[in-house]
């Protein structure tokens, strides 16, 4: 007897635990673990109004002003209704414009003019100054993975119970300066607020969403195996629902081959010939904005189950992802050049929570003499890799293999630290050897 | 490693000496700083074997530890040392000046001005290499648990007075050397490579001999062969000629020289504690303090080439002149230093083993302030730093081509020049990106409004001058109140400027609790669980069949 997967019921029973521990649940936290586009913001949402109407005050706490924005967005969408308050910086132009549209969303620097609103929401940075307020029953913790422990530690006294939701496989919170001082404590003020928490706290109940909506049939077994070994996931959606295509046929250039290549497949990397080159690769980028720009010419159409027409493929729904910002502005640089502007180009740290039609990607390791441990980190390839509904297409100079087996891990072993599996060095194995099966090797 | 460091390497490869990264100095130097060389026994952590340690340069004081396994000996070592540091430090202890400090008045709540005493300089402490303070640190973790009889008459093996308040002593100015840009405790090798790049890597430039050989190779020599020379050249008796600035020794001295001379010393206090009378006694103990002698020459001739190449060192950093807010930062460490002696002198336990949750939180935070403020700062000082930022398009200098006066949409219109400035950097402008330039001292903020990359970037005009960019810019503050700016306020026509994209001045965070709210979320206030909870049973590993040979 075979047992038919059905995505969506599969999320439902996920969605459903969560909530009854959340709502009923006896213990002071929940944690979720939500892989790339697998509902997280819709489940906060959801949370969030189902507590609403369960009549307890509400806190929520995002990382980004960005975040915090779309969250409130979401909410008004969902329930025009529903008393928001928007806790802001003192700061000028402190949030999104498209707020004041909203009726019933209050904005506010002080927490005290907030008080009484069904829901509040803000940055974890502002939410640490509110002092002196009447704990919040309940709060949502929104991409706790990437909030440090510190942030933690400095808003936790402002609520009695909380839903933490996030990302696991993302990029780790980091420090501008060592923190090795403290390496194997429990509450390692460096490490991320979930790890802590549950190392207080390891009773709390965990739950994971199991279906990612947004990668395609052909991502999300890569991204599932080379990043979430333990806790596997699956696409929502068959090989059948989604399709790209191109108006225009190739010309069979390098740019053209690959992006035939990943439509086809999902996957395309564009290999360049090996050469140690500096940081912002003048090959490597010039490479990449000639892959977006033959996207943009070449009519781009884009089915999914979203709609039975297909939609364009417009410059609002490509991505460019670098591992540095400067790496980031040198292909904004040449972009313009070749009269691209609308294409969003941002580093793995930036677009972490963001999705695309389809995504281009400098390798972090393309080009460089050693893998440092920043190059080689987990998370760093797996948002670059996980941020796209269709396709994803890797510009890379050949080598990194090589590279990865002259530097193997030698990162110090801490006591008291849990090890993360699976390492960089392994996932960018993973990654690199399911690539191969797509490369389209080109001399610029 | 920034772009400008990778290329002052390259030249120092090329030119074979070091290049300069900095113009001025950015630490702080005392007058009068105590430098100290340890030198640790192999494979015994924490036994020292001997230092010098002073704040004269002719005249360095030596202590050694004859058997470094002997515990007696080790406190003798370490009593000695105290005599020489404490007074050193109380000598800064006393002297004071008045100074304002912000403080929560406990009744009212409010902030109010406290006046309190600030030392008027405080000690410095100089160690050789990284290692060193290491050292330190770990001397101070030895020692600032122990007990003095005084303090507790029961203690099976008591400490001599002095020796514990040496260790939390020597653990505040290793806790301290962790903030970025503080200088209670300086590793000479630290602040020579900032200051200057080798053609080495940046692990070889903790071996201060070669450090020092790029940087100041002698007459007629290369610095890459001087270095080469330093780490490698031997003696006739296989001894190196610059010998590691420790705290780890040679093995070839350990093996010759040391080993042999330790074994002497212990025969000799064997026969001297065998003796059977006083006159045998008297000749043996003439034996010993030979033995003891021989050992006291083989550490001083280990830790002297090091104490002289520490205080060359300081005079090469010393010909820099000092930047302008190293002293700020110095008056930082003069408040650390000030609020441990309070604590000593309030009578406050030792630094715990651990620090709580809200203790490790703040002082990440204030170490990651103290970052970002120290390389603001730093490039604020020093227009070769500046030189790297502009290079990595996180700042950018120019001429003011136009200014044009404009004013918000306020119901009192306050002025929002516009400012042209056309640069030849490629400053890498985000979304609503801020600048800002330092006017009297102060950081003045302006919006990036518009980049316009000229066709003919870099060639030159008619004239011979190189096209720039040019970046537009809307000044918004700094400017008075009035709805004319201020003279001076604003940029006019023909001036240099320089914006940085990085803030000037760092925010304080948000407080955070007292350690007594710790919440649940990081185990709750410290100590409560211990004494709440049972101890949980630790068993021991269970003898698996790797476990026997």
């Amino acid at each position: 007897m075979t047992t038919v997967f059905d995505p969506g019921a599969e999320a439902a029973h996920a969605t459903d635990a969560i909530l009854r521990d959340t709502l009923h649940g006896t213990s002071r936290g929940v944690v979720v673990d939500s892989p790339p586009g697998a509902g997280k913001s819709t489940l906060v949402v959801r949370a969030a109004l189902e507590l609403a109407d369960a009549g307890r005050p509400l806190m929520v706490i995002a990382q980004t002003n960005a975040q915090v924005d779309d969250l409130v967005l979401r909410l008004a969408e969902k329930n025009p209704e529903l008393p928001v308050g928007r806790l802001h910086s003192s700061d000028a132009d402190p949030y999104d414009k498209a707020l004041d549209d909203l009726p019933n969303v209050r904005k506010s620097a002080k927490a005290g003019e907030l008080a009484g609103l069904d829901v509040v929401i803000s940055t974890a940075a502002k939410w640490a100054h509110v002092k002196g307020v009447e704990p919040w029953r309940h709060a949502i913790v929104d991409e706790a993975y990437q909030m440090r422990s510190d942030a933690l530690l400095a808003v936790a006294g402002l609520f009695e119970r909380a839903l933490f939701v996030g990302d696991p496989g993302q990029l780790d919170p980091f420090a501008i300066v060592g923190s090795e001082q403290w390496a194997g404590l429990s509450y390692d003020p460096s490490a991320s607020a979930v790890t802590t928490l549950l190392a207080h706290n390891p009773e709390l109940p965990q739950h994971r969403l199991p279906v990612s909506w947004r990668l395609p049939a052909s991502a999300a077994p890569l991204v599932s195996d080379a990043f979430y070994p333990f806790t596997p996931f699956r696409s929502g959606t068959g090989h059948g629902d989604r399709h790209l295509a191109f108006a225009v046929p190739s010309d069979g250039s390098g740019p053209d081959r690959v992006i035939d290549e990943a439509a086809e497949s999902g996957w395309g990397l564009l290999e360049l010939p090996a050469r140690n080159t500096p940081r912002t690769d003048p090959e490597a980028i010039r490479a990449l904005a000639q892959v977006v720009r033959r996207l943009l010419d070449r009519g781009g159409a884009a089915t999914s189950e979203r709609s039975p027409d297909p939609a364009p493929l417009t410059a609002d729904r490509i991505a460019v992802g670098t591992a540095h910002r400067d790496q980031a502005a040198a292909v904004r640089t040449a972009l313009a050049e070749l009269g691209v502007t609308d294409v969003t180009v941002d580093t793995a740290n930036r677009l972490q929570g963001r999705e695309y039609d389809v995504t281009v990607v400098l390798h972090p390791l393309s080009g460089r003499p050693d893998a440092t441990a920043f190059h080689l980190e987990t998370g760093r390839l797996c948002v670059l890799a996980s941020r796209h509904r269709h396709a994803c297409i890797v510009v890379c100079r050949a080598g990194v293999t090589d590279l990865l087996d002259d530097h193997p891990s030698t990162e110090p072993v801490q006591l008291g630290v849990t090890v993360k599996f699976p390492d960089g060095w392994e996932a960018n194995h993973a990654v690199l050897s399911h690539l191969s099966e797509h490369r389209v090797a080109w001399q610029p | 490693m920034s772009l400008i460091t990778t290329l002052a390497r390259l030249e120092a490869v090329d030119t074979g000496r070091a290049q300069p990264l900095a113009t001025t100095r950015h630490r702080h130097l005392s007058e009068h700083p105590l430098v100290f060389v340890p030198l640790t026994t192999a494979g015994e952590a924490g036994a020292p074997l001997g230092a010098l340690v002073g704040t004269d340069r002719e005249t360095p004081r030596l202590l050694v530890v004859p058997q470094p396994r002997d515990r007696d000996l080790r406190f003798a070592f370490l009593a000695e040392l105290a005599d020489i540091v404490l007074p050193y430090i109380d000598a800064y202890a006393a002297d004071v000046e008045a100074a304002e400090r912000n403080e929560t008045d406990p009744e009212t709540g409010k902030r109010v001005k406290v006046e309190v005493e600030l030392c008027a300089d405080a000690p410095q402490l100089i160690v050789p290499s990284r290692s060193g303070i290491d050292f330190v640190r770990l001397l101070g973790r030895s020692m600032r648990f122990r007990r003095t009889a005084e303090q507790d008459p029961e203690t099976p093996h008591p400490a001599p007075p002095r020796v514990p308040l040496l260790g939390r002593w020597l653990t505040h100015y290793g806790e301290r050397s962790r903030v970025p840009g503080s200088s209670l405790l300086l590793a000479l090798t630290d602040v020579l490579s900032r200051h200057w790049a080798t053609g080495q890597s940046s692990l070889e430039d903790q071996h201060l001999g070669a450090l020092l050989a790029w940087i100041d190779p002698p007459q007629g020599e290369s610095g890459a062969e001087a270095a080469l020379r330093a780490e490698l050249r031997r003696d006739g008796k296989g001894q190196l000629l610059c010998p590691p600035a420790g705290p780890a020794t040679d093995p070839a001295f350990d093996n010759k020289l040391l080993a042999p001379a330790i074994e002497l010393y212990d025969r000799a206090r064997t026969a001297l504690a065998a003796a059977e009378d006083g006159i045998e006694a008297d000749d043996r103990l003439g034996e010993l303090t030979a033995a003891e002698r021989q050992i006291r020459d083989l550490v001083e001739s280990r830790t002297r080439p090091t104490w002289d190449a520490v205080w060359r060192g300081l005079d090469l950093l010393r010909a820099l002149p000092e930047g302008a807010h190293a002293a700020d930062r110095w008056t930082r460490d003069r408040w650390s230093f000030t609020g441990h002696r309070d604590r000593v002198l309030a009578g406050e336990p030792p630094q715990p083993r651990r620090d709580d949750a809200v203790t490790a939180a703040n002082k990440l935070a204030t170490r990651e302030r103290e970052q970002a403020r120290l390389e603001a700062q730093e490039a604020l000082d020093d227009p070769l730093v500046m030189a790297g930022r502009r290079l990595a398009g996180e700042a950018f200098a120019g001429e003011v081509t136009d200014v044009v006066m404009a004013y918000n949409e306020g119901k009192r219109p306050s002025p929002r020049p516009l400012v042209t400035v056309r640069t030849d950097d490629r400053p890498h402008f985000g979304e609503r990106a801020k600048v800002y330039r330092s006017l009297g001292g102060k950081p003045q903020a302006a919006e990036f409004v518009e980049y316009v990359r000229s066709e003919g970037e870099g060639t030159p005009d008619a004239q011979g001058h190189a096209l720039g960019s040019l970046v537009v810019l809307r000044v918004v503050d700094k400017m008075g109140r009035g709805k004319e700016p201020e003279t001076g306020s604003v940029p006019e026509k023909g001036d240099l400027v320089c914006f940085t994209l990085f803030e000037h001045e760092q925010r304080g965070g948000a407080k955070l609790p007292d350690p007594e709210d710790t919440p649940w979320t990081h185990g709750g206030p410290p100590g409560e669980t211990d004494a709440a909870a049972p101890q949980p049973e630790v068993q021991p590993d269970a003898v698996t069949d790797e476990d026997v040979l």
